[in-house]
């Protein structure tokens, strides 16, 4: 189908989360930002890179001993890959469920675990794939297009 | 609305004043960190009573114009800290929520 033109990023990053520490929770997603805006990326696609980037953070803050994150940055999209050695999600479909939630008491006190986390992803990427195994962990590919023309001024690129 | 007067006119306490001067375009109130992110707007003045470190991270990733913490709830030393260093402004307010709310959304939309 839509096979993707094999140019190297212009910009890669690894970033690896530590699990269980919500001290540092939520600083990959605030560097990403600052990384996209650095690098001229534009607003709505930040935004959206933000959004997307903090649920997976958390995701592996709170269910696993850790994992990391790649981004990669082309000049027509934007990649987050999530991977971690957690417990893995036994029922993907049930978990992209609004609502649906397996987060721990202490962590809905603090606010997360209203199983918004996965559907906020997809709301905010353009393709969200997600593989996992119980027992192994996750990988989640998230891709967010550029060049939309969402906000006045936006770079003007276009597709082919 | 300039953020510095809403703090004058709801009687809120800055306690980071990063960018007094930026435009509050509205409210929310939620308690929920994936809700902010999805359903506030980048302007909205997030009114919450969690305290922890991660809602600076809410507020900067989303835009907001700042975060008040309701009820007198005061973060510690380490959120505000956290909010110096994003530019993040965190004002206390010393009324509830339904108070708080109330007040900004008659002083923005009278």
């Amino acid at each position: 189908m839509s096979t993707t033109t094999p140019i190297p990023p212009r910009h890669r990053e690894i970033f690896s989360v530590v699990g269980l520490d919500l001290e540092h929770a939520g600083t990959v997603s605030t560097e990403v930002q600052r990384i996209l805006r650095r690098m001229g990326v534009e607003p709505e696609v930040v935004r959206r890179a933000g959004i997307v980037c903090f649920e997976g953070e958390m995701n592996i803050v709170l269910y696993t001993p850790g994992g990391r994150i790649i981004l990669l940055v082309y000049d027509d999209r934007l990649e987050l890959i999530f991977s971690d050695q957690g417990p893995g999600i036994p029922d993907v479909e049930l978990a992209k469920q609004p609502g649906y939630s397996t987060a721990p008491d202490w962590a809905r006190e603090l606010g997360f675990g209203s199983g918004m986390g996965l559907p906020n992803m997809e709301a905010n990427s353009d393709k969200l794939e997600i593989r996992s195994r119980p027992g192994e962990g996750t990988v989640i590919r998230a891709v967010i297009r550029r060049g939309k023309d969402e906000t006045a001024g936006g770079s003007g690129a276009t597709k082919a | 609305m300039k953020l510095q007067e809403v703090a004058e006119r709801l009687k809120l306490e800055f306690l980071v004043a990063a960018a007094p001067e930026v435009d509050v375009k509205g409210g929310y109130v939620s308690d929920l960190l994936s809700d902010v992110l999805a359903h506030a707007e980048p302007g909205e003045l997030w009114l919450t009573h969690q305290r922890h470190l991660n809602i600076v991270a809410v507020a900067k990733l989303r835009e907001l114009s700042g975060i008040v913490c309701v009820r007198g709830i005061r973060p510690g030393p380490e959120v505000i800290q956290k909010a110096k260093e994003e530019q993040v402004n965190l004002l206390v307010s010393q009324d509830n929520a339904f108070q708080t709310a109330g007040r900004l959304h008659r002083l923005l939309f009278p």
